[in-house]
């Protein structure tokens, strides 16, 4: 016999029936079912195998812990693995695929594994590491590989969106059954703001599954009420399908958010979870108790059911468990279901509990076995009779369905997520939250209340306390009189049970059975933290939520302590798994990261630029024309011609900050290794800024526009560290300075124009007198622009070697400006080049860019030791620099290097070795920083730091690519290899 | 996941909102021996407990603050902006 839909009964909506699949099979079930209780109702007990032995297995519970019914949901990019059938909505078009068999889950020939038990015990993985070695290979990886796992996730993209927000409260309340909603009825009704969050479809927790009564009203009425009260309080937010996954430092929890996981069809306008971070002054656990598993022969097979999930199945959604029902416990919850079943029809078989003294005045027909256990159930998939043990004698009862209760253990993850301990409590049979969490306080079931009226009181008492120690005025929600409340005192916990035959699990998911444990004692792991790596107990993706406590006990009794000294493993968050699409939120595809785009991005488009991403920049990397059909035919083509003619180039990433104050100067002073107080207004430097130890960090330019207004440029991949970094110097180092910074690098379009031709091409846009005598070189001003329709800023720098300029518009006219530079220019043969060519006419000319300030180099190596001052009292890394290996003779140093034969070449990264000197690190003299084609040389070239560089101009040498073999043969010489007396920079 | 930093110009801010440099120490005089210096840009203490930082509200204010708090429990004691971290009425 099997499961079945009661005549009457529960909450669910009979005149709405769903049709959905399982496994391709078309079932009906209500709205208002989930899709266990769907299954069960039709008679579906076998729903799943098991991870390792690929067990039978059926539902076992009614809500999160849930370690069988795990399933494949959806199609396509919506498939949904491992979802929990317990806590899965029924919805119209469900498809729902059962996991863990092969080929079907009636047949499966994983079962097979379950003859090989022997060797699969707990540690078996970490022995495959051990013996035999040719083994694990062709053998157990293999076979391991295919064997494990749960679901499948899709290769499909998700179509859905995902969203994430914030909240914030007086009081968050964790939970909405009777403790959870009187808190928050407590707390509601003072005017504080509240939130209550459920992860269950509806509000009501364990009272939607009660037939007690509260104040003559069923306590599904009562909380439709209480709902409905909260509701229309504007300051009390209710959340359901939401899920408080974790606690966080300074109370902000975390919690998602199911908001279309129970429909076919998402609304596309309307994300399907979304990711909750919640701030609350104070929070309420109202999570509840998780009834314990009993451990015996075959508490496995389908028809075996937690008893508190019978009673829900029974009563919230009008299916019965089986024709014949027993029930195990050792405590007084049992004769709560007891009473339901019998008053539902059911036939209840017996009740067997474990106490020879049980006092429970039970007054239905079954018969009671006091004093007894249940040793072994029977049955393949499903429940055939069960053996029942008293004394040593065993008698056989026909039973098709078998409910168990091994005590209650408090929901008290959350409380334990900041690294507090749970405590043993033998009176309480159970670990509870510790106590002085501060800010967190617990209430109802967690906070060892048992029955309704109990945690009503207790969550009321506490919702009030914690808003009145926040300053508002509350009292405390009173309540009807409850009929027909079952208060469960906490019962001596039965970890071992005796004259069991069969496999008696502890973890079911991981399908971890009571010989497993006392395996991993014996075989010297019996710490509760090696027990659980060992067995993996508790590892599944329910995390133990079952198992924990009972493998606790059993290790307890395996090593003759007390549970207080096992001790728990520890809670973390997840609390239960949350999706990656929920974490990212709309942080996914093309968002996963901004693009910045420069002000001249349109510009580079239109000169049909190809893009190459610079961090989160797009720059220019060069521009294809006509035939070209390979980058170093457009580069080369753009270097010749910004030497021949001129170039345009948008440098407008470079960063950009604004130095304003009357200290500014001495400002800039202390954070470059050069002087910058007597820079003149109109006059632009190259700057060396310094780390504290002595290491170049970063260069550029910077230009005194007035007395106590600088404009500072920084390389583009540092901007935002030097800008970080000149905070931090004003801010925390000296205060005193009257100092003002501003990131401007956004709001200037900033273009080099370089080549012999660019006066010619600037001067007719430039109203300003922009020769030589008038701008020099390193001149730097504001100038007035088209007769006078714009103000820009034009620099004399360049970085290429040739005259340049570079000029500045705010960035909203960046384009139409690049426009008419390439209209001025056209009949000068004015060509856009980009950053590839820009680092080909720098290396030509031995500019350093951070492929050659690396982190390892100070100022002397690279020839600036006339950039660091002498005579400034201080500045960023002076005091290291003086350092005994930074004033070592042999620190590699800046040169030149080419190959002997120009039709030879070699890499980046290469290193220098003395001419007949063997490819050892001993011989290592140096490495190869930057390269690139010269059309200008013809040839490569590179620049590198070696061992006295500068003084070995003209030496042959051997550069070495170890990881490629390569060597080729060259000869060191200056670095700058265009104009070394910058003459072309003055004329 | 989520936690706040109390910022004084700003409130409680989340964490992802700022950056941490590390220890909140005094730099030395540009004179100071040798040793002062090499213990200012390379040895930290590592304590459990309580911990001056700077840290840097970097998309907020863009203030840097000096922030204590207890590396063990992750409970904030005070911050104050890194410009009046010497006065002692600073502290929020």
């Amino acid at each position: 016999m099997t499961s079945y839909r009661l005549a009457t009964g529960g909450l669910i909506d009979r005149q709405t029936p769903l049709s959905f699949s399982f496994d391709g099979k078309r079932m009906l079930g209500f709205e208002g079912d989930s899709l266990a209780s769907a299954l069960l109702a039709n008679g579906q007990l076998l729903v799943g195998r098991s991870f390792k032995y690929h067990r039978p297995r059926g539902i076992l519970t009614a809500g999160t812990a849930e370690p069988n019914a795990l399933m494949t949901i959806g199609q396509g990019g919506r498939t949904e693995p491992n979802t929990r059938a317990t806590m899965q909505e029924l919805y119209q078009g469900l498809e729902a695929r059962s996991q863990s068999r092969w080929p079907s889950l009636e047949f499966d020939v994983g079962a097979l594994n379950s003859l090989f038990s022997p060797f699969l015990g707990a540690g078996f993985y970490y022995k495959t590491f051990m013996w035999p070695a040719a083994f694990w290979e062709k053998i157990y990886e293999p076979f391991i590989r295919k064997a494990a796992g749960l679901g499948k996730a899709s290769y499909e993209a998700d179509p859905d969106s995902y969203d994430k927000c914030w909240a914030h409260c007086d009081l968050l309340v964790i939970g909405s059954g009777p403790a959870g909603l009187a808190a928050a009825l407590s707390a509601g009704r003072s005017g504080a703001r509240v939130v209550l969050v459920d992860e269950h479809s509806a509000a009501g927790g364990s009272l939607l599954s009660e037939t007690a009564t509260i104040g003559g009203a069923s306590a599904s009425q009562f909380v439709a009420e209480t709902v409905a009260e909260l509701a229309s309080l504007s300051n009390v937010q209710i959340l359901t399908r939401t899920t408080a996954f974790g606690w966080y430092d300074g109370n902000v929890f975390g919690a998602v958010e199911r908001v279309q996981k129970h429909v076919l069809d998402p609304l596309p306008a309307v994300p399907v979870e979304r990711l909750w971070r919640v701030v609350s002054k104070r929070a309420i656990l109202a999570s509840g108790a998780e009834e314990r598993p009993l451990v015996f022969g075959g508490n496995d097979i389908p028809g075996v059911m937690m008893a508190t999930a019978m009673r829900t199945y029974l009563n919230r959604y009008g299916v019965a468990p089986g024709k014949h029902v027993a029930i195990f416990t050792t405590n007084d919850s049992g004769y709560a279901l007891a009473r339901d079943l019998e008053s539902a029809g059911v036939n209840l078989v017996a009740v067997i509990d474990g106490r020879p003294d049980a006092g429970f005045r039970y007054s239905g027909r079954a018969r009671v076995i006091k004093g007894a256990y249940v040793s072994d159930a029977h049955g393949r998939k499903a429940l055939s009779s069960i053996s029942v043990w008293k004394n040593g004698s065993v008698e056989t009862l026909k039973a098709d369905a078998l409910a168990m209760s091994g005590g209650f253990s408090p929901i008290i993850h959350l409380a334990c997520h900041r690294g507090a301990k749970p405590v043993w409590s033998d009176e309480q049979a159970g670990f509870l939250a510790p106590t002085g969490l501060n800010g967190f306080e617990l209430a109802g079931a967690v906070n060892t209340n048992s029955g309704i009226a109990a945690c009503l009181a207790d969550g009321a008492a506490r919702g009030a306390a914690c808003v009145e120690a926040l300053g508002f005025t509350a009292s405390v929600a009173t309540f009807a009189t409850v009929e027909g409340d079952i208060v469960a005192p906490p019962a001596k916990p039965i970890w071992k049970i005796p004259g069991i035959k069969g496999k008696a699990f502890v973890d079911y998911q991981n399908d971890v059975h009571r010989k497993d444990l006392a395996l991993a004692v014996r075989e010297g792991y019996g710490h509760v933290e090696l027990a659980k790596r060992y067995t993996t107990n508790g590892m599944a993706t329910d995390q133990g939520k079952l198992s924990n406590v009972n493998a606790i006990g059993l290790l307890a009794e395996a090593r003759g302590v007390s549970p207080a000294e096992i001790g728990t493993t520890t809670f973390r968050p997840f609390y239960t798994p949350v999706s990656f699409g929920a974490l990212a939120g709309g942080h996914f595809g093309h968002h996963f990261q901004p693009v910045r785009e420069s002000p001249l991005h349109d510009w580079a488009k239109k000169q049909s630029a190809v893009f190459i991403d610079t961090g989160l920049w797009y720059r220019s990397s060069w521009f294809p024309r006509n035939s070209e059909t390979n980058w170093r035919e457009s580069v080369d083509r753009e270097v010749l011609n910004v030497r021949a003619n001129a170039g345009l180039c948008d440098v407008s990433t470079l960063g950009k900050i604004e130095v304003c104050g009357n200290d500014a100067a001495e400002f800039l002073n202390r954070v470059y290794s050069n002087g910058f107080l007597k820079l003149p207004i109109g006059k632009a430097r190259y700057g060396l800024m310094l780390r504290e130890d002595g290491f170049i960090y970063d260069d550029g330019t910077t230009s005194r526009l007035e007395e106590h207004r600088f404009f500072m440029t920084t390389t583009t991949a540092y901007a935002a560290g030097v800008m970080t970094h000149l905070e931090f110097c004003a801010q925390a180092l000296w205060p005193d300075l009257d100092v003002r910074l501003a990131s401007v690098t956004d709001q200037w379009a900033q273009m080099s124009v370089a080549g012999p031709k660019s006066r010619r091409i600037l001067q007719p846009i430039v109203d300003d007198d922009i020769s030589n005598a008038a701008f020099p070189f390193l001149a730097a001003k504001e100038v007035s622009l088209f007769g006078g329709q714009l103000q820009g800023r034009l620099f004399r720098i360049s970085f290429s070697g040739e005259l340049a300029y570079e000029l500045a518009v705010p960035a909203g006219y960046g384009e139409s400006v690049a426009d008419a530079i390439m209209e001025a220019g056209n009949p000068h043969g004015i060509q856009p080049y980009g950053v590839e060519a820009l680092s080909v006419l720098r290396v030509e000319k031995g500019h350093v860019t951070h492929s050659e300030i690396n982190g390892t180099v100070i100022p002397a190596d690279l020839g600036f030791e006339k950039m660091v001052s002498q005579t400034k009292p201080d500045f960023i890394g002076k005091a290291m620099l003086n350092r005994e290996g930074l004033t070592a003779e042999d620190r590699p140093r800046l040169v030149g290097v080419v190959p002997l034969d120009p039709k030879a070449s070699f890499r980046t990264g290469s290193h220098i070795l003395a001419k007949d000197a063997a490819a050892t690190l001993e011989n290592d003299q140096g490495y190869v920083t930057s390269i690139a084609y010269s059309p200008h040389v013809g040839s490569t070239i590179g620049l590198a730091l070696v061992r006295h560089g500068p003084e070995r101009h003209g030496e042959e040498v051997v550069v070495w690519n170890g990881l490629c073999g390569e060597f080729t043969a060259a000869r060191l010489c200056n670095p700058v290899f265009v104009d070394p007396q910058n003459e072309k920079l003055h004329v | 996941m989520a936690s706040l930093v109390p910022c004084p110009h700003c409130g409680a801010r989340p964490k992802e909102e700022f950056t941490v440099k590390g220890a909140a120490q005094v730099r030395p005089a540009p004179d100071t021996d040798k040793k002062s210096w090499v213990d200012y840009v390379y040895l930290r203490e590592n304590p459990r407990g309580r911990y001056e930082e700077f840290w840097h509200h970097t998309s907020g204010c863009r203030r840097w603050l000096v922030v204590i708090r207890d590396t063990a429990t992750h409970e904030i004691e005070s911050s104050c902006d890194a410009a009046f971290a010497g006065q002692t009425d600073a502290r929020t």
